[in-house]
């Protein structure tokens, strides 16, 4: 049963390999400037652990990085209850998990996802060891974390309306 | 003479990157190999110069299924070198934290890795199509073994709050109280589990196994225990390396290893089982022989079955230990280094862990050599598959091929976790 009150926000990454950390650093600092009461996730296990994170929930933004070949610092965005994600921008945790794109397919197929499920990928540029953001992936993020503040404060008008 | 080979180049629903070839000429089977061509990842290089007490959070990095095996066969490796022993309710929390990985990772693989072989799937989510209440069982019953890690460990994944000598901080009562009804769930969901996985079609396969695991005379094994197998080894984790010994390969970047004597040997679920099952809780051991797999299983396929076994026992641990918790006076017990050489073994869910270090008297590492299961049962796999062909050659290559593929599955191996590389001796000299 989702809860209309409730949003979440996941950051997915690995903060220890510089530009991969992006959907954390975008999940914290959304954390920080926000004073509505949303859930902010930093971080999850595995793409199983993704699917607990959003239930019982309503409004669900889903930050992470992306490895296409595309210009570091591209912002991607999909509405995934009715776009399909293409499964190439969203790699596995590991050969012994499921991807993002996996994990939003396994919760549509048990009947679990949220009534919005919004995922924002930024293009990466540097996977090395390390805790900086690449400075075109750093405006990026800055600039994503402005967009989902923006979303946020319609998701939660959307509520009051009881829409 | 016709001849053919079957080629599995990526394996599926294992952890890491290895494939399989099985080369057979006429109505026999010439070859059977493991592939394993993840790269060496050189940790006991790493270790060398580090201090003793980094030795949990290094090696927790090996691998994201099993950190807490790794955490655990350090820090008591590490402790056994300083000449201190963790007890009471530090070694309780222990046991606590291995059955929440136990947990967590047997569920990852019995349902999502294994039942797919089973029951037709290529994988969990076109399981979930036509099973949605078992994969919603496993999710739930995964995520249990997720919060027990995290509430002892720190954090699901790589837990920060193990150390050597105990932990950083220990739960409080009401938060340890919080997983008793959740504990209870497992259990029942646990005895599901051995339900479901007790219908699957098995094919009709034994072997000769020398099983090796930990044996300890009260506890069905985790984290303390000789080394025994049921072909007469019985020594301490100290003597390992005089009846054990790995050897490279060409095709593995992970070494073999095998008992000094006789060869292959077989870790992990089975091997528990058939050396410990007077060692489980009564409730085990009658879901067990109701599943029908009697006090001893040689059927490699079978193991999805111990696994479901295990899990319920972890379930059952995990909630007595729960339900006899006391807050322990300090989070851990002083550990002070001096030179020594410490040797441990623990049950990874895969199986035997091996750690050895050498520290000096300031507490830097100047030797560790580490051996993780799936290293271990390399040799045995390859004999499995070797021999399973050779008593199957009537399948269609597509169903030889799909079996063969299961062949290595029941080993759940990590293939990450086995790629480390005995030249590392060159590193940092």
């Amino acid at each position: 049963m989702n809860n209309i009150s409730k949003t979440v926000v996941v950051g997915i990454g690995n903060e220890f390999r510089k530009d991969d950390g992006v959907g954390l650093y975008v999940s914290r600092l959304i954390q920080e400037r926000t004073d509505r009461e949303i859930e902010v996730v930093d971080g999850v296990p595995d793409g199983y652990a993704l699917i607990e994170t959003w239930d019982d929930s309503s409004f669900v933004f889903v930050i992470d990085c992306v490895a296409s070949e595309n210009k570091s610092g591209t912002i991607f965005r999909f509405d995934a209850l009715i776009e399909k994600i293409p499964s190439n921008l969203f790699d596995g945790f590991s050969t012994h998990s499921i991807s993002v794109v996996d994990a939003i397919e396994l919760a549509g197929t048990l009947g679990r996802l949220p009534k919005s499920l919004t995922v924002f990928g930024i293009e990466g540029k540097d996977y090395s060891p390390g805790t900086q953001l690449s400075p075109e992936v750093k405006m990026a993020a800055d600039q994503l974390v402005d967009q989902i503040l923006e979303e946020l404060k319609l998701s939660i008008e959307k509520i009051k309306k009881g829409s | 003479m016709k001849s053919k080979t079957i080629k599995v180049d990526y394996l599926a629903r294992v952890e890491g990157e290895g494939g399989l070839s099985v080369k057979i000429k006429g109505d026999k089977v010439i070859e059977a190999k493991l592939n394993i061509f993840e790269p060496p990842r050189f940790f006991e290089g790493f270790l060398r110069g580090r201090k003793f007490t980094e030795a949990p959070d290094i090696t927790a990095r090996i691998c994201g299924i099993c950190p807490v095996a790794y955490q655990m066969s350090s820090s008591h490796a590490m402790e056994t070198a300083c000449g201190v022993s963790v007890e009471g309710q530090l070694r309780q929390l222990r046991r606590l934290l291995y059955c929440g990985e136990w947990i967590e990772s047997h569920v990852l693989h019995i349902y999502m890795l294994h039942a797919p072989d089973f029951l037709g799937y290529q994988d969990a989510i076109q399981l979930a199509k036509d099973y949605p209440d078992v994969v919603n069982r496993a999710l739930k019953l995964k995520k249990l073994g997720n919060d027990i890690v995290a509430l002892v460990g720190g954090r699901e994944i790589h837990p920060i709050n193990p150390r050597v000598g105990g932990f950083y901080k220990v739960p409080k009562k009401e938060e340890m109280n919080a997983l008793g009804e959740r504990l209870k769930w497992g259990i029942d969901a646990s005895l599901e589990t051995i339900q479901l996985v007790t219908t699957f079609p098995f094919p009709d396969f034994e072997q000769d196994y020398e099983y090796v695991s930990l044996c300890h005379p009260d506890e069905y094994p985790l984290n303390r225990g000789r080394i025994i197998s049921n072909k007469g080894i019985d020594i301490s984790a100290a003597e390992f390396l005089n009846y054990f010994e790995e050897e490279h390969v060409k095709h593995s970047t992970s070494l073999h290893a095998k008992v000094k004597e006789r060869g292959r040997y077989h870790v992990g679920p089975m091997a528990r089982y058939n050396l410990n099952f007077d060692k489980l809780p009564e409730i085990a051991r009658e879901a067990a022989i109701k599943a029908g797999i009697g006090e001893k299983c040689h059927n490699p396929f079978k193991s999805i079955i111990v696994r479901a076994v295990e899990t319920l026992f972890a379930c059952h641990e995990a909630l007595q230990i729960i339900e006899n918790y006391e807050i322990p006076d300090k989070p851990s017990i002083d550990v002070k280094p001096h030179q020594s050489t410490g040797h441990w073994c623990t049950e990874a869910p895969r199986g035997l862990l091996y750690h050895h270090y050498s520290i000096d008297d300031n507490g830097i590492i100047t030797d560790a050599r580490i051996i993780p299961p799936t290293s271990q049962n390399q040799k045995v796999i390859e004999d499995d598959l070797f021999h399973f062909v050779g008593k199957n050659m009537n399948l269609s290559d597509e169903e030889l091929t799909w079996k063969c593929e299961q062949v290595v599955r029941n080993y759940d191996p990590c293939i990450s976790c086995s790629c480390h590389f005995l030249k590392l001796n060159i590193e940092r000299e």
